[in-house]
């Protein structure tokens, strides 16, 4: 039985949820079950195809039975397969949190009846260019995924959304543009956008050809991905989405693009072309994503800008196309879609519980609810790369492969990364000396809620003041979740790092996956790529 | 086998229409950037569909190599489809735009004017930190160090200020906004 005959599963669950959960426009109760039971089941499919392809091994499908390469494929690896099951996790979490909000607010501000389908759809999308194995297919993908995500941005229709929604559907409407015209370009010059197909194909175009459709998908991915000369859009759209919103673009929509980048990077052209340009891209989105974090006075800017830096360290690490370094980047990825959704989970319940997201406004935060410092420390001390934490692990493991490199901008780029981490932690303690740990009375501008001392500070009730929960269990409960599977890629970092280092060995490879597509004879054109410069002890 | 121009010229001229139109500030010709964008992204794709004078779809009598590749025009389809729907959502887009702020042009981010506009001085981080030498401080008069209590037994506390040479205690409460104790000098203040 071939496990891939299932995986197309993981995108119509989701539809099929949209489509129902759309009927049940009316009836929010019946509307929460569905979406969550259907999420859940698309997990626990994800997590089967997982186990099955944990020790290696690629298949492939051809959807409506059109043969590769004309038809559509759809190809389960290691890699995409970890990618699917964290990103359904995390998706699911933040659908528990935000039916959790739409509960404790009487669905009053947002029209929370079409959160569920277009979130749904979201979903679809993220997983359809996860498993896409055709260029054509993986821009469906991310038009199905980015037309969810404009309406989830902006929700409400509220002014300032209004603005950034503008922005946000601009540049991707760009990106897909760019992404459209280098498909277009690969149709004419090779007569086909099978990925396995071009794998072959590719290598055969005179190399001027092959820079310019390979920078072509580079610039339209890198929008995606906000690489840092691409990376403007990012800060300015993300943080006036609602929590849960911002929470899961964060967590998965530039990741999508550092998945398209790292397949474009080992399957469609291998070698060590644009290696150089794509280190100093990662260099400089690491130091400059930093240090406008560091400027920032509100916390959900401060964590799109640490958002961005950390995209850094991904392609710091696809860039080295060695086993060490994509296999640090396959785990920083999964590590980073976790804990950035979940400090943007817990920045939604701070301005729930202050008032605010702003750190001239929350104070106190620590003595007031002591759950919240706890949620928001783990998490942030993971993002900081203190260890034990699997920030850390990923990091480590990239500063090793760096130096293994061994050139000068490796160097640079290990010094830089050290560098960002510490500035990461600076950035965050500011946010934790601010928000939590001084007195209320100390802040700029303190919230009237901070100054108010309601008496029942333990179940964070405004006793007498407003009917609103300002820590719905619901909330808190699948904040902590997603905490403990953060923690939990750190405790089974081992097992993660192993399946992580052989997909990357697969994807430099390439013939698993050549030949999961294409049948065991297809040609395998063999890479010239020199290897890696052994340091001397 | 022959290029045909004129498709390739349209698409050229909706490429560099529809680049000019995304710089503007006005979201309307903005949108409509994007839909010359989009529009010649779709010449584009035709246009590796084959070349002029193949037969447009395939029937038994055709040979291979005699008709256009289909899949191009598949891709179009979709394509068409996705900027349509992007379309429609921009108007909405810009229609509340219009509803809300009666401006049809992009407006800046204030949070990102704000976080600019702030000098680079943190009250909280930068401030100087009076330094002080004595175990029992009395009055802190200034930031540089000097306290009263530096002054020796017996000797009268002065400070010296502008010339002046005042009584500690005085030159404290001058310090204060509003001290009865300083007489505004005759000539100032235009009376």
């Amino acid at each position: 039985m071939n496990i891939a005959s299932f995986a197309p599963l993981a995108v119509l669950l989701p539809i099929l949820g949209a489509a129902l959960t759309f009927l049940l426009i009316r009836h929010s109760r019946a509307q929460r079950t569905v979406s969550i039971a259907l999420l859940s089941v698309t997990l626990l499919l994800e997590c089967w195809l997982l186990a099955s392809v944990w020790n290696g091994g690629t298949a492939a499908v051809n959807i409506g039975g059109w043969l590769p390469p004309w038809g559509i494929v759809m190809v389960v690896d290691q890699f995409s397969s970890l990618m699917l099951v964290v990103s359904s996790s995390v998706s699911l979490a933040v659908l528990i949190y935000a039916t959790g909000q739409g509960m404790a607010d009487g669905d009053r501000d947002a029209p929370v009846s079409i959160f569920h389908p277009t979130y749904l759809i979201l979903v679809a999308g993220v997983s359809n260019a996860f498993l896409s194995g055709d260029l054509f297919n993986l821009y469906v993908g991310f038009e199905i995924l980015l037309t969810a995500s404009y309406v989830l941005m902006t929700l409400g229709g509220t002014g300032p959304r209004i603005r950034a929604g503008v922005t946000y559907v601009v540049v991707s409407v760009v990106s897909s543009v760019l992404f459209l015209i280098a498909i277009a370009m690969i149709y004419g010059a090779t007569g086909t956008i099978n990925m396995a197909d071009l794998a072959i194909k590719l290598a055969d175009l005179d190399q001027g050809t092959q820079n310019l459709l390979h920078v072509m998908l580079l610039v339209a991915f890198g929008i995606k991905a906000a690489i840092f000369p691409l990376s403007f859009w990012l800060p300015d759209s993300y943080p006036t989405a609602p929590a849960p919103v911002t929470a899961v673009f964060a967590g998965l929509l530039t990741k999508v693009g550092v998945y398209a980048i790292v397949r474009t990077e080992t399957l469609l052209f291998p070698g060590d072309t644009f290696n150089t340009p794509l280190m100093v891209a990662a260099l400089l989105t690491l130091i400059v994503g930093i240090l406008g974090a560091l400027a920032q006075s509100d916390i959900k800017r401060l964590l799109s800008f640490t958002l961005v830096s950390h995209i850094g360290y991904m392609v710091f690490g696809l860039a080295m196309s060695s086993v060490a370094g994509l296999g640090a980047a396959v785990f920083y990825v999964a590590h980073h879609i976790t804990i950035q959704t979940s400090l943007f989970l817990v920045t939604g319940l701070i301005e729930r519980r202050g008032g605010s997201s702003s750190m001239d406004r929350v104070a106190g935060l620590a003595k007031l609810s002591p759950m919240l410092a706890v949620l928001f420390f783990v998490p942030a001390m993971n993002l900081a790369g203190i260890p034990p934490f699997s920030g850390f692990l990923g990091k480590v493991g990239l500063l090793q492969a760096g130096v293994q490199l061994g050139t000068p901008l490796a160097y640079a780029l290990v010094i830089g990364g050290v560098l960002t981490s510490l500035l990461t932690l600076l950035a965050i303690a500011r946010v934790w000396n601010r928000a939590f740990w001084r007195k209320p009375e100390d802040a700029e501008h303190p919230d009237p809620v901070l100054l108010a001392a309601p008496e029942d500070a333990a179940t964070g009730d405004r006793a007498g003041k407003t009917n609103v929960t300002l820590l719905p269990r619901t909330m808190v409960g699948s904040t902590l979740g997603l905490v403990i599977f953060g923690v939990g890629l750190t405790i089974f970092a081992g097992p993660l790092f192993k399946v992580a280092d052989q997909s990357a060995v697969d994807m430099l490879d390439r013939t698993a996956y050549i030949q999961a597509v294409l049948g065991e004879d297809a040609p395998v054109p063999a890479i010239a790529r020199p290897e890696p410069r052994v340091v001397s002890k | 086998m022959s290029v045909n121009l004129t498709l390739l010229t349209a698409m050229g001229a909706l490429y560099a229409c529809g680049i000019y139109l995304i710089l503007e500030r006005s979201l309307t010709r903005v949108l409509l950037g994007l839909m010359l964008l989009a529009n010649a992204t779709n010449l584009l794709l035709l246009a590796t569909g084959g070349y002029a004078g193949l037969a447009p779809m395939y029937s038994k009598d055709t040979a291979a190599g005699e008709y256009n590749d289909p899949l191009p025009q598949a891709l179009i389809l979709t394509s068409i489809v996705i900027s349509f729907a992007v379309t429609a959502f921009m108007l909405g887009i810009i229609y509340r735009a219009w509803v809300l702020a009666r401006e049809d042009e992009i407006q800046d981010d204030a949070e990102d004017r704000r976080v600019a506009k702030t000098p680079s001085f943190d009250l909280e981080d930068d401030s100087v930190i009076p330094v002080e030498t004595s175990e029992f401080p009395l009055t802190m008069i200034g930031s540089d160090g000097q306290s009263v209590s530096d002054v020796p037994d017996g000797a009268e506390a002065t400070v010296n200020v502008a010339g002046r040479t005042l009584d500690a205690e005085a030159a404290a409460s001058e310090e204060q906004p509003g001290s009865l104790k300083v007489t505004p000098p005759k000539e100032g203040g235009g009376q």
